[in-house]
């Protein structure tokens, strides 16, 4: 549970809520924690965006991240 | 020759002495063990893996403290990692209780919008974890949810640890996602060489030719080898919003003893939310009558292979201990890369 996930914003709503887009799955978050705007990458964890993230940095770690979670799923 | 290999051999060189370095972070262990890191180690560098899996150091008394909750009818809501721990009497997925997994603390309050039952969240996780918890306890909640606090901070644990030396430790990989939101400022305080890495394998062999040059020149500094992530400060409104509503306390982690200011109670302020007030709830201290050797693990003085039980009585279907259970336990990520290399 303590593992974060890069994603990108691409939508935000009322309440301190963001749509963001993991690579292959969407999903709402929480954003009270970070002030962001959309096309930025955040670090998602247990459901809340707990830290903004260079763009470049966004999409590398989320590859990787792709790989060890497919392997912890098998 | 890729930058991993050209990192390995320089590590090579560079470990003319028995070099070992702890990491607290159970994503690094699970990178670890899936790109085969350790094979690329010289001999005399070690790394090994401390207190890093949040569920993991959830001492049985905490978990004996949710089963009392399930007595008392409440609905439980907590992570999935959480619901194998076992506890004295069993654990949370055997009590027969209302048991639910949630993704965060905020679908815990989803369950409580939708009923008129109590429903308590159990609130375990590390600095990344307890400012989602409190962001959440600042806006407007249901007089029928409540949390059960089983925060860690990760600072106090590396000092008893230093302090204590049975795992003669050369220095620390600090964990990522931790230093993300709090930043390292508070690890400055340890005069140990220590790197903030990431998460790839180039990342953590950069990390740890890092710790190794510190070894090998005699200094002890924090080096930050993850800087598009993690600066100094961390994130400021997080580390706000943590304090507004938590405050350290002195507590027990499975396999520790007490360390002192290690632990985050709510302040007075959020009476109201603590549910060890609301349903008179204490934390016990629990003997371990097993042959679990997960103390030793979570110390760094162990490793899952060391251990009697390991893949044999104990298994993830089968846990006896808790590194067995979560994600992010050494015990379950080690049985994970072994059953795939068969």
């Amino acid at each position: 549970m303590c593992i974060a996930v890069p994603a990108e914003v691409i939508e935000k709503k009322e309440g301190n809520i963001a749509v963001v887009d993991y690579g292959d799955l969407k999903q709402e978050v929480r954003v009270d924690l970070v002030d962001v705007d959309i096309g930025e990458f955040v670090l998602v964890h247990v459901g809340f965006a707990i830290q903004k993230l260079s763009r470049e940095e966004g999409l590398e770690t989320r590859e990787i991240f792709r790989q060890v979670y497919a392997a912890m799923e098998e | 020759m890729s930058l991993g290999t050209e990192i390995s051999r320089k590590l090579h060189d560079i470990a003319d002495r028995d070099m070992v370095f702890m990491h607290i972070c159970g994503t690094h262990e699970a990178a670890i063990a899936r790109y085969g890191i350790r094979s690329l180690l010289p001999d005399r560098l070690r790394i090994v893996m401390g207190p890093g899996c949040p569920v993991c150091i959830t001492p049985q008394g905490e978990i004996d403290a949710a089963l009392d909750l399930v007595d008392r009818g409440c609905i439980i809501a907590t992570y999935g990692d959480l619901l194998r721990v076992p506890g004295s009497r069993g654990s949370l997925e055997s009590s027969g209780g209302d048991v639910r997994v949630v993704q965060g603390v905020h679908k815990a309050v989803e369950i409580a919008e939708g009923t008129d039952r109590e429903v308590v969240f159990i609130s375990v996780g590390f600095e990344t974890t307890a400012p989602t918890v409190a962001a959440t306890l600042l806006s407007h909640l249901p007089s029928n949810f409540s949390i059960l606090s089983c925060h860690r901070l990760v600072p106090p644990a590396m000092k008893w640890l230093l302090e204590q030396g049975e795992a003669h430790l050369h220095g620390f990989m600090l964990p990522g996602h931790v230093c993300t939101v709090m930043g390292y400022s508070e690890y400055e305080q340890f005069p140990v060489p220590q790197v903030v890495a990431g998460f790839d394998p180039e990342d953590i062999l950069l990390g740890l030719l890092m710790l190794a040059r510190q070894v090998q020149e005699g200094s002890s500094r924090i080096d930050n080898a993850y800087p598009r992530a993690v600066c100094r400060e961390g994130n400021m409104k997080a580390k706000e919003i943590m304090g507004e509503v938590f405050e350290p306390c002195d507590v027990e982690w499975r396999g520790f003893p007490v360390i002192p200011g290690s632990g985050l109670r709510l302040r007075p302020g959020f009476d109201q939310y603590d549910a060890q007030k609301k349903f008179d709830i204490e934390f016990r201290h629990v003997e371990k009558h097993s042959a679990c050797i997960c103390d030793k693990v979570l110390r760094g003085i162990a490793q899952p292979s060391d251990c009697k039980l390991f893949d044999r009585a104990c298994t993830p279907r089968t846990p006896i201990g808790p590194c067995m259970v979560s994600h992010e336990g050494a015990c379950k990520i080690w049985h994970t890369y072994r059953v795939k290399m068969r």
